[in-house]
């Protein structure tokens, strides 16, 4: 288990990390969902004891991670794909691994079968390898010790689709067998296929928190009428409360039959009525997205 | 059924016990050993140590005069370039867990930074004493050798005091390079630093002691390169262990000392 307590990080002139509280739980997909920017790395780093929090703490199982006396038999972490000494082979990689730990030898060619990287590309420098290669050493190394905790920063990143669905498969297992998976995306469909709770940041600060199926069903309407404003008058004359979305229809917290009853009795023709879904969660993600300005919005 | 209860929560206690079985720190530094080596550019400044050596043993035995085939000779020959190659090895085993980005794995394994860093210098002095014993192999085989072929006495002329000052001087410019590492925590920058430090600081302190008188009193006591230089010639007077000192705080202790507090402090990207 992995609990985030009012974490805190502040740079010269600018909040990375803005009060985040949050639990991932064992047994349990944890999704970390934000734009490119939003703190999401900055908040997995603290985690792990490499940045220095301006006030609060993340523990694992209870713990500081800076305190396990042998980390990697506990947590299995990967950041950075990219961040590798890039003369040495993937398989050096893992021997240091397995070797900072104290594990068997056999569990290196182990580990590279289990991500399916070839004795060739093993045996290769890594400034050689694709950044789905170093993704899937990266994994590797996250699991060598067979941790009961996995922290892993965008892991999906530059795996090809068989790759993005065998990493689900795995991650999917390691939290059927108790484990606890917290894994960071600015995409919304990879959090949305993979995980059991989401936790959805912007800009430093936590913006909503819960199980997928709370935020993506969130009971909510979406309706559209020739015109919203009439719609929404006559929902705040029953006591409902909507708010207009970004391209022109209106959003309610009440349930779609109520929605049509008091557009009948008002006389407002709907042009479309339906239950949000997962709508909100996306919307509100576009809206995070769209204020950073990133390429994120393709999510 | 019952086997399969049973051995469930023993294994977990096993796994249990291993998690709670802090690493140990001549495994570290058994692995900072390894780091060492297994990169390309490690490999071959470690091979070029080995060149190095047999190269200025050759060529002693070629163009030194007979009458000076001495082991002093031959250790003068291999000691030159060691000097320069050792602190490159002490630099990149610092700088680049940052400048290759490794430290993101390194300290997530071990997040006890400074026993990192302990392992690192513990490496690098295995390395130091290491290559200085091999050194002194190829230099005792390059004078047997070289003494033969000019068909003069072998003279062994370096003492056991001598070689242990030698291997001090050759450890304190490996210092010296960790001690850039820490602080620049960059392998081109800190290169660079290594070479204004040993070879264009000492000569702007002679061209000033040459000008300004009141300086070369205080020279020794603050040129740590002049301070090294009496270990080359295999004793040193009460003094010159002084001067050794003094400037050893000044550029070894302190700086040392700063670099390794903002290794503690600063982010790992």
């Amino acid at each position: 288990m992995i609990t985030v307590d009012s974490l805190t990080k502040k740079y010269a002139g600018f909040t990375a990390v803005d009060d985040v509280s949050f639990t991932a739980r064992s047994g349990r997909v944890t999704g970390f969902l934000g734009p490119n920017g939003a703190g999401k790395s900055t908040t997995m780093r603290v985690m792990v004891g490499l940045t220095v929090p301006t006030s609060g703490h993340a523990l694992i199982d209870g713990q500081p991670f800076a305190e396990l006396p042998n980390p990697g038999l506990k947590v299995g972490v990967l950041l950075d794909a990219s961040a590798q000494h890039a003369g040495r082979t993937g398989r050096e990689i893992l021997t240091l691994a397995q070797r900072t730990m104290g594990l068997p030898k056999l569990s290196v060619e182990h580990m590279l079968h289990t991500v399916s990287l070839t004795d060739t590309e093993a045996d290769r420098r890594v400034r050689n390898y694709s950044l789905g290669m170093r993704q899937r050493l990266g994994i590797a190394t996250a699991l060598i010790g067979d941790p009961e905790v996995l922290i892993l920063d965008e892991p999906a990143n530059g795996l090809d689709p068989a790759g993005i669905r065998w990493m689900r498969d795995l991650l999917r297992d390691y939290a059927n067998k108790g484990g606890t998976v917290l894994l960071s995306s600015h995409l919304l469909h990879e959090i949305e296929v993979i995980a059991d709770d989401i936790v959805v940041i912007g800009n430093g600060k936590i913006v909503a928190q819960g199980t997928k199926a709370e935020l993506l069903n969130a009971a909510g309407t979406v309706a559209r009428a020739d015109s919203a404003s009439e719609l929404a008058r006559a929902l705040l004359a029953e006591g409902i409360v909507s708010t207009p979305t970004s391209d022109g229809a209106i959003r309610t917290d009440a349930e779609p039959a109520q929605v049509g009853k008091v557009a009948l009795a008002a006389g407002v023709a709907l042009t479309e009525l339906k239950s949000a879904d997962n709508a909100g969660l996306e919307e509100m993600f576009l809206e995070l997205t769209a204020e950073t300005q990133r390429e994120g919005a393709a999510a | 059924m019952s086997t399969a209860t049973l051995e469930a929560p023993a294994q977990s206690a096993a796994r249990q016990a291993a998690q709670a079985q802090p690493i140990p720190t001549t495994r570290l530094v058994s692995v900072e050993l390894q780091k060492m080596f297994d990169t390309r550019s490690g490999f071959w400044l470690m091979m070029s140590i080995a060149i190095a050596a047999v190269l200025a043993t050759t060529a002693t035995i070629l163009f030194a005069p007979d009458d000076e085939l001495t082991q002093e000779a031959f250790a003068a020959a291999i000691g030159f370039p060691m000097a320069v190659i050792l602190p490159m090895v002490a630099i990149l085993s610092v700088t680049s867990e940052w400048t290759q980005r490794s430290g993101l794995t390194t300290f997530t394994l071990v997040p006890n930074r400074a026993r990192v860093i302990g392992s690192k210098v513990l490496a690098t002095l295995t390395v130091a004493v290491g290559s200085m014993v091999l050194a002194l192999v190829v230099g005792a085989l390059g004078n047997v050798l070289g003494s033969a072929i000019a068909g003069v006495d072998t003279t062994w002329d370096v003492s056991l005091q001598e070689f242990l000052l030698i291997i001090l001087a050759n450890v304190l410019g490996m210092l010296i390079g960790f001690m850039l590492g820490l602080v620049i925590r960059n392998s081109p920058g800190a290169i660079v630093g290594y070479f204004v430090i040993s070879f264009v600081l000492p000569g702007l302190f002679m061209a000033l002691a040459n000008f300004q008188d009141w300086f070369e009193d205080v020279w020794p006591w603050i040129d740590f390169n002049y301070a090294q230089g009496a270990l080359f010639n295999g004793h040193l007077t009460g003094e010159e262990w002084a001067n050794l000192g003094v400037t050893g705080i000044i550029w070894l202790v302190i700086p040392t000392a700063i670099g390794l507090r903002m290794v503690m402090r600063s982010e790992v990207k």
